[in-house]
This record gives structure tokens, sequence and C-alpha cells, in this order.
């Protein structure tokens, strides 16, 4: 679902002012560069975890793993990128629609599943949550009738089936040393 | 004409520890802290958002060496460190006292050196207003430091500082600091102390045991290799593993070059010994390198001044990386069996299994390169009357018994002392390798002194550009009764650069020479000793004398001026192509086109 070139990686991180700017701060400074970054809270208390893509190979990927887990305040790193995975953005589209044009608009939308959220009488706005790709599938078909505004959040991701994500106790928070 | 103001360095007044739940200021809990923690010393200069710290130090039993530059502080601090293991300690306040401490905490970074650097900051309520002396020094640490964190309460000071000393000694060492608000300072709270060890949830510098299939697979590499070199660098100084890789190299006769830091965790004297390599590495390691089929690197990262252009880097050899860093495998150089973990454990596991070696078709070989070395010639060199820093410093590890701590800046000073001191012993050569920073030294080894006075003799080995830097701490050495041996290579020039001008650069000395003043009246303007050596018969005098003084003392070695530093892997090429000390039968302006060099080895 990554990119060819790109890894994605999940890492959970301790909820502190500043972890952020910590990890940003590790990948400018290693000259790792990211597409994509996302951070959230989790439903474990005073864990929030991040997904992010970064351009690298292989090896440049268990570097970029064994930099962050030099970080004090991460509790945990996975490159998913070989692994089955969840993918999603949003992203949120306002796309110039006179009245006349609505039906066919709304058409497309819908072979999307993506949602009109908004309505005025010259715009809507769209929601679709999906993957990178989908979202500019979306984008390329409504391209035609103007877009206003375009917003998108970075991709989170999350393996597919049971056994994943670290319990805050658990030895799997331990780095790998292979 | 006043004496020296300087406080006994071992303290007298007892501590005056808190029981829990006792009330006390943050400022009182810092030292608190650090006291409990075995504390003994810290580096530093007051000023207005640390003095409620300042105001309490006093009756916690904790010496205060009062710094000329807060640079100074952190490269004490640092010095302190390497010298003897324990974590170093530098304090300073916000704003400007804080900035100055980056350069040495950027030292210390790059050299994996634990120091704990504890500044204080505006109050809680003006951060972010670019208040007077305000700055954001954790963000400004960010990146030169292995933590870092920022306190707005006393509740949180003991913690911070508690993990802040744990974090700066365990797994790959390296600084941190405590940046504290003067109203957390000032602020009261009830103390507690967590007598169980410390836990970070996201911080496990404890690592697993080999497993035996990595063990198994290194002996077989090992039996396999015909010509086998071990790179031995810092890690096994930090890891106390030499007597672990001298039984490894004895059993395996395997010969050990030695990174610049990693001097002395392998004894020079050894006869497995090959000496340093890299860019100004004597020819015959670099050479062993380049034509080895297996490199055993110990607790070294395969940095570009090591390793020269990779592209052609031991283009034959397999890698076996000894290593405590995981991030530090396949960063430069891509190995074959990374072996994660402590030094000494690991050494001590591969040589219980490896088989005996007896290896003599690879001495025959490196005893014949070292045929044509210049740096071996020259240590008997007849005394022409001409003062050449290799004789300096071939005479100061001679008149130490090889037995000083010798602490030096970055430049050509530094390099001939690595390659004419001979180090037989482990944590007595501090030099900063990673930055390369200039004024380390003199500051390096006061803090290498404050940490065993009793100890060996502190020798400070610098040029004239970097001894400048940071002159100023020759006060603070009379003040405090800090008593070091400094030599100054003095040839009037930014002699590395100069040289590089020289090779690089059409012999162009652009901003290189470099006036100094009379080192002599400077150390006597402070109340020190000073000495002057122009010939090689004054060396071993002035050495002597030194040694033999109480007090700090100064020696300008007025060397030839523009005397290089050979041999040299010119940057960015291959490892086995080095520029030699020229000799009279192949004319230096043949070899570089332009300037001729000085000296020769037949001179």
């Amino acid at each position: 679902m990554t990119s060819p070139g790109s890894r994605t990686f999940v890492a959970y991180v301790e909820d502190k002012p500043g972890v952020l700017n910590r990890v940003a701060s590790l990948f400018r400074r290693r000259n790792f560069n990211i597409e994509s970054l996302n951070v959230g809270k989790t439903h474990m208390p005073g864990v929030s975890r991040m997904t992010f893509v970064a351009s690298a190979d292989r090896d440049t990927a268990l570097r970029v793993e064994a930099n962050l887990y030099k970080l004090v305040n991460v509790l945990h790193v996975e490159d998913i990128t070989d692994a089955p995975a969840v993918y999603r953005l949003l992203a949120l589209i306002k796309v110039r629609v006179e009245p006349a044009q609505r039906p066919e608009v709304l058409q497309l939308v819908e072979v999307f599943r993506a949602k009109v959220v908004d309505v005025s009488a010259s715009t809507l706005v769209v929601e679709l949550a999906g993957t990178g790709e989908k979202v500019e599938g979306l984008v390329a078909v409504l391209r035609p009738y103007g877009i206003e505004e375009l917003v998108q959040t970075g991709v989170v991701a999350m393996e597919r089936g049971s056994g994943h994500g670290p319990s805050l106790a658990s030895a799997s928070l331990r780095p790998r040393f292979d | 004409m006043t004496g020296p103001v300087h406080s006994p360095l071992i303290p007298t007044d007892l501590p005056k520890l808190a029981q829990a739940g006792d009330v006390r200021t943050g400022a009182q809990l810092i030292w608190e802290t650090l006291a409990r923690e075995g504390v003994d010393i810290v580096f530093g200069y007051p000023g207005g958002a640390i003095m409620p710290a300042y105001d309490a130090m006093p009756g916690y039993g904790i010496r205060h060496i009062l710094t000329r530059h807060e640079q100074s502080a952190a490269h004490m601090a640092d010095g302190y460190a390497r010298a003897s293991g324990r974590v170093g300690v530098a304090i300073a306040t916000s704003g400007p006292g804080a900035t100055n401490l980056v350069t040495g905490i950027a030292t210390a970074m790059l050299d994996s050196s634990p120091i704990v650097c504890i500044t204080g900051q505006v109050p809680s309520t003006l951060i972010g207003s670019d208040a007077f002396q305000e700055v954001d020094f954790t963000g400004v640490t960010l990146p030169v430091t292995k933590h870092n964190y920022l306190v707005t309460r006393a509740e949180d000071i003991v913690a911070a500082i508690r993990e802040a000393l744990y974090i700066a000694a365990s797994g790959r060492p390296g600084p941190v600091v405590v940046d504290i608000t003067k109203d957390a300072q000032q602020a009261s709270c009830p103390f507690r102390w967590d007598s169980k060890p410390i836990s970070l949830p996201g911080y496990r510098p404890d690592m697993p045991v080999l497993p035996p299939e990595k063990v198994a697979k290194a002996c077989s590499m090992l039996a396999a290799a015909r010509t086998p070199v071990i790179l031995s660098g810092q890690g096994v100084i930090r890891s106390g593993a030499t007597d672990a890789l001298i039984a490894f190299a004895e059993k395996t006769n395997i010969p050990v070059a030695c990174t610049l830091l990693g001097l002395g965790g392998f004894p020079a004297s050894h006869e497995l010994s090959l000496g340093m390599m890299g860019m100004h590495g004597e020819a015959w390691v670099n050479q062993a390198i380049q034509q080895s089929d297996l490199l055993i690197a110990v607790g070294m990262r395969f940095d570009d001044r090591v390793t020269g252009t990779l592209a052609t880097y031991a283009p034959h050899a397999k890698k076996i990386h000894i290593e405590l860093d995981r991030a530090e495998v396949n960063k430069n150089v891509k190995v074959d069996l990374p072996l994660l973990g402590d030094a000494r454990q690991i050494l001590t596991a591969l040589t219980a299994e490896v088989a005996e070696t007896k290896r003599e078709d690879l001495w025959a070989g490196i005893n014949n390169a070292k045929g044509d070395s210049a740096v071996r010639d020259i240590q008997t060199l007849p005394d022409t009357g001409k003062l050449f820093a290799a004789h300096v410093i071939h005479d100061l590890w001679r008149y130490t018994k090889g037995a000083a701590v010798v602490v030096t800046d970055v430049g050509q000073h530094q390099m001939w002392e690595a390659q004419y001191y001979k180090h037989d012993y482990p944590r007595r050569l501090i030099t900063s390798g990673g930055l390369g920073t200039m004024g380390f030294a003199l500051p390096a080894g006061m803090g290498a002194f404050c940490s065993q006075p009793e100890g060996p003799a502190v020798w400070v080995v610098a040029g004239d550009g970097g001894i400048q830097m940071t002159a100023a701490e020759l006060s603070c050495c009379a003040q405090e009764g800090i008593k070091v041996n400094v030599a100054i290579i003095n040839n009037g020039f930014l002699g590395m650069v100069r040289q590089w001008q020289q090779f690089f650069y059409g012999g162009r000395y652009v901003a290189t020479p470099i006036q100094s003043p009379d080192f002599v009246k400077l150390a006597d303007a402070h109340g020190l000793k000073g000495l002057r050596v122009t010939e090689r018969g004054e060396v071993r005098a002035a050495i002597e004398a030194a040694e033999a003084s109480p007090i700090t003392t100064v020696i300008d070695f007025r060397v030839e001026q523009e005397d290089s530093v050979y041999p040299m892997v010119p940057s960015g090429a291959a490892l086995g192509d080095m520029i030699r000390r020229p000799d009279s039968a192949t004319p230096v302006d043949a070899q570089l086109g332009h300037n001729p060099i000085f000296e020769t080895a037949k001179d």
C-alpha cells in the first residue's frame, strides 16, 4: 500500500510535550525524508500513536527504527510496510457546483463512497476517507468542476488481523535486535 | 598580590541531607539529588536565572569550580567524565550562559561522553515572552543531547536530575540537559526519594545476551580469515573491555588497530598492536585494513576520518561489527555480521568459543610494510638543533613514562600526539575526536585533574590557536588550585588548516598565520609558571620542571613553523592512498607541485 521507495512505520510514543518535535527533529537531523506524518491518542492513557511514511529502503528503514528507539520517549516502533494493513486518510474537498450540476457530482460522490457534508448555493464540501490513491481519483474527477479548497490528513495505518499493537507493560515494547 | 582563592578539592563540609517529607525549595532539591547520587563537584558559572540554585549550594558537600566561560564548564565536565567514567556535571544560567554550553554539549554528544548540564531558565510564567536572557534551551539542544528536560515545578526536579544522570551514564553515554525555571527553583515542596532503580518505559539500555548461533557464525568467519584485523574504538574503553580484547586478540593472534578515540583501549606496546588507523594513521595500519579479508570492528563507528572514501574501503574484507548502538550498524559501512551488545561481554563470549590460531604469514607482511614508514623513522632522527613537534611529543611520552593523562584539542598537535605518544592505558587520552573542538584541551584537562587530583599527571597538549580559545581558564587553574601541565605546540599557524592550504589550496595561507601573546608572560600574569623551549635539548628539563611544580605550568614549545602531519589520506581519497612524508629521493615539488616541506625523514 506504501508507494515504492517509501516505508510506513507505526510508533507508540509517550504523550508528553515536545515528543512530536523530537521525532521530527530526528528525521531532519538524520536526513530521513518524511512524506506523511500523523499523531493521535490511543486507547492507552499517556500513549500516542504516530503513523509516518518515509522515503527509505530496507536498510535505511532499520536505521530509522533504531534511531527512533534512541529517543527516550519512544515506546515501540514497527515497520509495517510488508505486512497486510489498512491505510486511511481523510480528505475534505470544497468543489464549485452550480445547482444544475449537483446531480452528476452527487453521483460521482456516490461512486467513490464519499459523503457530502456541506452544501451552499454554489459549493459542496465532500468528505472522503480512503487510501491516497482513492483521494487522488476523486480529486481528478472533481477537478473539472473547479476545486476551491482541499485539505487532507496524513495516512494512518493498522495491521490486519489480531496480535498486533503492544500494551505498555508487555515485553513486545522491547526493540528487536536482529 | 593576593594568593589563590581556592577551596580545598575535597570538600570538608558535611552534607545536610533531607528526610522524606521535609519541605525543601527546588534549588535545595537540585543539590540534594546531586549529593545523593554521589556528585561531589560541578563546573559552572552563576547568573540571574540560576541564582536560587547557587544560593542553596553551600552545605551539600559539593565543590564548585568557577570557570571563565560556560563552554569550558561543559568541557570540564566532559574531561572529568572521560578520565573517571563518572558523570560530569556543568551548571549555567539561562540565555547566553546556556548557549555558551552548546559547543561543549555537542562535543560530548559526538564522543559519547556522559555529562549532565543543569541550566537556569526564566520563570515559567515568562516562557515564550522573549524575557531577559530567555532562550528555548531544550529546543536549542534537542539535536545535540541524548535527552533533555524542561522542569517548571519544584516537584519534578528530583526525578528529572536522577533520570538525567541515569540516561547520561547508561547504554551509549551522552549529554543530558536539565533546564529548570527560576520559579521551580524558588518554589517549595516536600522531599520525596524513590529508592527503586530508575525505569523508563521507552529507554532500555540493557542488552540481551548474544545468541549462540551468532557466536558460532563469528567463529566460523574468524576461522576462514587469513588476514584479519581488529578495529578497536572508544567502545572498548567505555565498556572496560581492554582485558577481554587482549585475551581475544592473543588467542586468535589478530593484530589490533585503534581509532583516535580508541587509543589506549589496547596497549600500544602490546606485540599485537598495529597503531592508529585513518586519515593520519600509520601507513602499514591502513594498508593492513585495505588488504584484510576480515575486519572485526569493536565499539567504533566507521567515521569518515577512519574509512577514507567508502567506495574503496577494505574491499576484500568481510566485516563483523561489535556495537552497542543499533543505529550505528550499516550506517556507513555495510557489515556481514552485527553483534549487538556490550563489547566486553561479546569479546569474552567469542574468546571462549574461538579456536586458537597462529598467523605468522600475516605478521611477515605487516612487518615488511612497516619498513618504509616515516612516522617510525622520525623517532630516531638525530638532534639537528631544530625543534619538531614530533620530538616534543615523543620526549613527553618518554619522560612521563607513557603514563600521563594527555588531553588534546584538534589539529596537527592532536595527530602528532596520537602518533608519538604511545598510550598503554585506557582513559589516558582525552581528545575531541568527533566534533573536533578547538579550545577543548585545557578545560577538559582541568576536569580530568579534578576527577583524580592524586592520579597521574595531566598534560594538556594544544596548538597556539586552540589554547587561545579557552586560555582564560588559566585564571581558573590559579583560583581553584588545579594543577595541569600545558604543552603549547606553537608554530605560529593554525597548523592543520595551513597544511591543507599547502596541500590542496595552492599554498595560499589565508588567515592561518596567528599571532600569540607571550605564553610565558601569560602564565606569569595568572601567577602560574611559564617556560619556553626552542631546542630539543631543553625539552626534557622543561617536562620535568613542569611535573615537579605544584602549580599549573605552561610550556611554550616553539616548533618548526611549516611542518606537516604525515602520513595523510586526503579527504575523500582511498585509505591506501596516503601522502607520505617526503624524503630527498623524491623531491616534494615533484610530489605536490608546490611549497617544499622543510623536514624530511633524512634531515
